[in-house]
């Protein structure tokens, strides 16, 4: 059982660039053809002042941020082989434009599990703030662990 | 159901219009693994996913997040879309083609509220609600 007093725990925060050569390809891998996404022309017509990115980029951004998070499962004493994704959120506060650079704080929401443990389920909120201190999006992420 | 009328005038029952990939092939998961930060192999390396005790690698369920986000922002203005939550229903195989669908399933004053899911084969992959702001 993972230990319910890691609720509420913070991780440290961790920071990237949105690069305009990683929202191409992201846009590349998904088959974005949304000119708002792809043409700085297009999107300015729409009202933004620059290029917004996809919705679910917030959560490439996340992944891509550094330092990388990449024992957050074994500080839980979790084997990473056992993690699904099991669910993934987003609320959006204000647009993520190439160019921004993003701020990630997550912490640790709740601990909770289900058939008498064999699943455990770790909820993470992370909020993203851009280089104005500007609150831009909240990602909540439930990984389901099978024990 | 009724034809998707914008996201003014969307009435519960409206379907969103429907997104449909091509057949999920190994190059859009190394796209994807390249575009997204997610390196893990299990998405790219078929040795390593059989000895992870599957039949071949399985798409990110972040790739089918992507693809219903393409759907909710061709729909509506990608700045009214206040929220979206999902739920990973089961894993997404290459060689079948995803299907991402809506339908509208709640309206307030301020609120247009989205049930969604991501299909293959007419099994649900992908379950969830999108909330956009209105005005």
């Amino acid at each position: 059982m993972i230990d319910r007093k890691l609720i509420g725990k913070k991780m440290p925060s961790r920071g990237v660039q949105v690069e305009r050569g990683q929202a191409r390809l992201f846009c590349k891998a998904i088959g974005e053809t949304n000119p708002i996404y792809i043409d700085e022309s297009a999107a300015r017509a729409a009202g933004y002042e620059g290029l917004p990115t996809p919705p679910t980029f917030a959560f490439a951004l996340n992944m891509l941020a550094e330092p990388a998070n990449a024992n957050f499962f074994a500080e839980l004493g979790v084997n990473y082989a056992r993690v699904l994704h099991g669910e993934q959120g987003f609320e959006y506060h204000a647009p993520i434009m190439v160019g921004d650079s993003i701020t990630f704080d997550g912490e640790i929401a709740d601990i909770y599990d289900k058939k008498n443990g064999a699943l455990e389920f770790v909820v993470t909120k992370t909020t993203g703030r851009n280089q104005r201190g500007v609150k831009v999006v909240t990602l909540t992420s439930v990984a389901a662990v099978r024990n | 159901m009724a034809q998707a009328r914008s996201l003014a005038e969307a009435a519960v029952g409206d379907d969103l219009p429907t997104l449909e990939t091509k057949p999920i092939a190994r190059h859009d998961l190394a796209l994807y693994c390249g575009g997204s930060g997610d390196h893990n192999p299990l998405h790219t390396d078929s040795d390593f996913a059989k000895q992870a005790g599957l039949p071949d690698v399985i798409a990110h369920g972040m790739l089918s997040f992507a693809y219903l986000g393409r759907m909710l922002t061709d729909w509506a203005d990608a700045r009214q879309l206040k929220g979206v939550h999902v739920r990973f229903v089961s894993m997404t195989q290459i060689g079948a083609p995803v299907v991402c669908s809506g339908e509208v399933t709640a309206r307030s004053a301020d609120t247009i509220t989205v049930s969604i899911k991501a299909q293959q084969g007419g099994r649900d992959t992908i379950a969830g609600e999108a909330v956009f702001g209105l005005g």
